[in-house]
């Protein structure tokens, strides 16, 4: 990719994140609250997307790394007296942290066995904070009471996305994105060529447990009640990775392509049918699975190639 | 005196209960072509793998120009100047061909970036007779192309010792040419290359020396007319007379 081209998209990418944030002047209540669920998706699938996207691990474990986020907020607010502003700060570095150490125990692990061991630690995790919320601390609740209205944390998350982005940007033009691209290829040739696979591996891992955190932190005033089970839901996990998939993992925007449309459609099936959520989701993985393994971005890009050649 | 460039002490490898490599000792000079040759399973790609760090010794040292080099990972003993390729051919099919030949100089022996690296590719690509194909998807690469592919990789490093797991093996007999002209203008260059190897026309044209294994150890070490000629090594490849 040249630098012309390069320095083009970080224009167009700046111009968009404008619009976005000029939403909460135009939107209402109601799509001001979709809005922000786009906008909590966009971070959680792109920076989930820097990491599983080029190596082909597909990580469940986004849910605990939300979870911990919004759950820290919790019960720092409500049982040490903590500030909100003061447990956005500690919540993304105990997600790094988990992160981390996830990141290292599962270096070994490849394929399905990585995409399990993440889902159960995931499920661990939740339990081991429902059982220390229900013998330990809380029989009082976790309660997030914040002056913020959902424009402001919509706000503080179009800045974060514009964070994952620049990231995500940088990484694609270093030697660590090159060095992920080539361990998704092939992890043997990876250290055959002098690529420290496990540092580059568990680098990725941590960043997106740390952004995936913090973004569990700035949303838990939206909820205002605070109940394990809902902040470290699985479905998270899955929701992030179907979004991720459906957009396309190959480009930095390609997630969002996904997030909007699925975000829309989830927000129509649970108005409407809303017993028939997770039916929608099994689906949206056959569709996926079947027809856009590439992403809707993939596909895209394999007309414009054939259209291009066509035409020759 | 010339420079040993790697030097392997009584190695030993052993899967469980089986010795794949047997105490092993041999040494490779500055400039050498040395061939390993051997019946199969006879523990040619183990030794490889010893070496490139793929796989651990159980026993015995590896060293490269004096420093030990043995208890080194793979990535760690790439960035001190060996390079491979496979036995089956492993390019990277999401990468186009000049981002395969790129990942070989940006990580390792020789760490170049940017337009450097895209320059130095274009000159690799050349070299192995690539040039004109940069835009092919990789996976649709012809075989022997792929396996240029991978030797530019390998090459990248400019390493100083480069290990060729049975390059020549599965080309047709044009291509078998076309490869035996290519590892030998290397060796006009003075790369230092150990090469696995079943064409013995290869071994003969290539070669300076070759060691010989069966189930696991030496049998034969010298010049390559002499060891093909060796009694002991007609008898591990085609058998006994009756």
């Amino acid at each position: 990719m040249s630098h012309g081209s390069d320095i083009k998209s970080l224009v167009w990418g700046a111009v968009l994140l404008l619009l976005a944030a000029c939403v909460p002047l135009v939107a209402n209540g109601y799509w001001m609250s979709i809005a922000l669920t786009i906008a909590m998706f966009t971070v959680l699938a792109t920076s989930w997307a820097l990491f599983s996207g080029p190596t082909h691990y597909i990580s469940l474990a986004t849910a605990a790394f939300f979870g911990v986020g919004g759950y820290l907020v919790g019960t720092g607010m409500s049982d040490y007296n903590m500030g909100f502003w003061t447990m956005v700060v500690i919540a993304p570095v105990v997600g790094a942290v988990l992160a981390f150490l996830i990141g290292i125990a599962t270096l070994r692990l490849s394929g399905v066995y990585f995409v399990i061991f993440t889902l159960g630690l995931a499920e661990m995790i939740r339990t081991l904070v429902s059982w220390i919320q229900n013998n330990f601390t809380g029989s009082r609740g976790l309660y997030v009471l914040t002056d913020l209205t959902e424009a402001d944390i919509y706000i503080y998350l179009v800045i974060l996305a514009a964070v994952v982005y620049l990231a995500g940007w940088w990484v694609n033009r270093s030697r660590i994105g090159f060095a992920l691209r080539i361990i998704g290829n092939d992890e043997m040739v990876a250290r055959h060529v002098g690529i420290n696979t496990a540092t580059s591996k568990v680098i990725l891992f941590t960043f997106s447990g740390f952004i995936a955190a913090l973004v569990g932190a700035l949303i838990a005033p939206r909820y205002t009640y605070i109940e394990p089970n809902g902040v470290f839901s699985p479905e998270i996990s899955f929701i992030v990775v179907i979004m991720a998939l459906l957009g396309g993992t190959g480009r930095l925007w390609g997630p969002i392509v996904g997030v909007i449309p699925f975000a829309l459609l989830q927000e129509f099936i649970n108005a409407n049918y809303s017993s028939y959520s997770t039916l929608v989701m099994g689906v949206a993985f056959l569709v996926i699975v079947y027809f856009l393994p590439k992403g809707v971005v993939g596909r895209i890009e394999q007309a414009l190639a054939t259209r291009r050649k066509s035409t020759w | 005196m010339v420079a040993t460039i790697l030097s392997v002490a009584n190695a030993t490898k052993r899967f469980g209960g089986l010795v794949a490599v047997n105490n092993l000792s041999f040494e490779v000079t500055q400039n050498e072509v040395m061939g390993i040759i051997g019946p199969n399973g006879s523990g040619k790609t183990t030794m490889m793998n010893l070496i490139s760090g793929a796989l651990r010794l159980s026993e015995g040292s590896i060293s490269l120009q004096g420093r030990y080099i043995s208890t080194l990972k793979a990535n760690q003993i790439n960035q001190r100047g060996i390079a491979r390729t496979f036995q089956l051919v492993r390019v990277l099919p999401g990468l186009s061909v000049t981002e395969n030949c790129m990942a070989g100089m940006v990580f390792g022996h020789r760490r170049l970036w940017g337009d450097e690296a895209r320059y130095e590719a274009g000159k690799l690509i050349d070299r192995v007779g690539l040039s004109g194909q940069e835009h092919i998807a990789v996976g649709s690469l012809t075989y022997i192309d792929q396996k240029r592919l991978e030797l530019a990789r390998a090459l990248a490093s400019s390493p100083k010792l480069l290990l060729l797991d049975e390059w020549l093996a599965g080309l047709n007999p044009t291509e078998l040419q076309e490869g035996i002209e290519l590892i030998r203008s290397l060796r006009e260059e003075g790369i230092t290359i150990i090469l696995v190897e079943h064409v013995m026309d290869a071994i003969r044209s290539l070669c300076d020396r070759c060691i010989v294994m069966a189930a696991g150890s030496k049998i034969a070490e010298g010049a390559p007319g002499e060891v093909l000629a060796d009694p002991e090594v007609v008898k591990v490849y085609i058998g006994e007379d009756i």
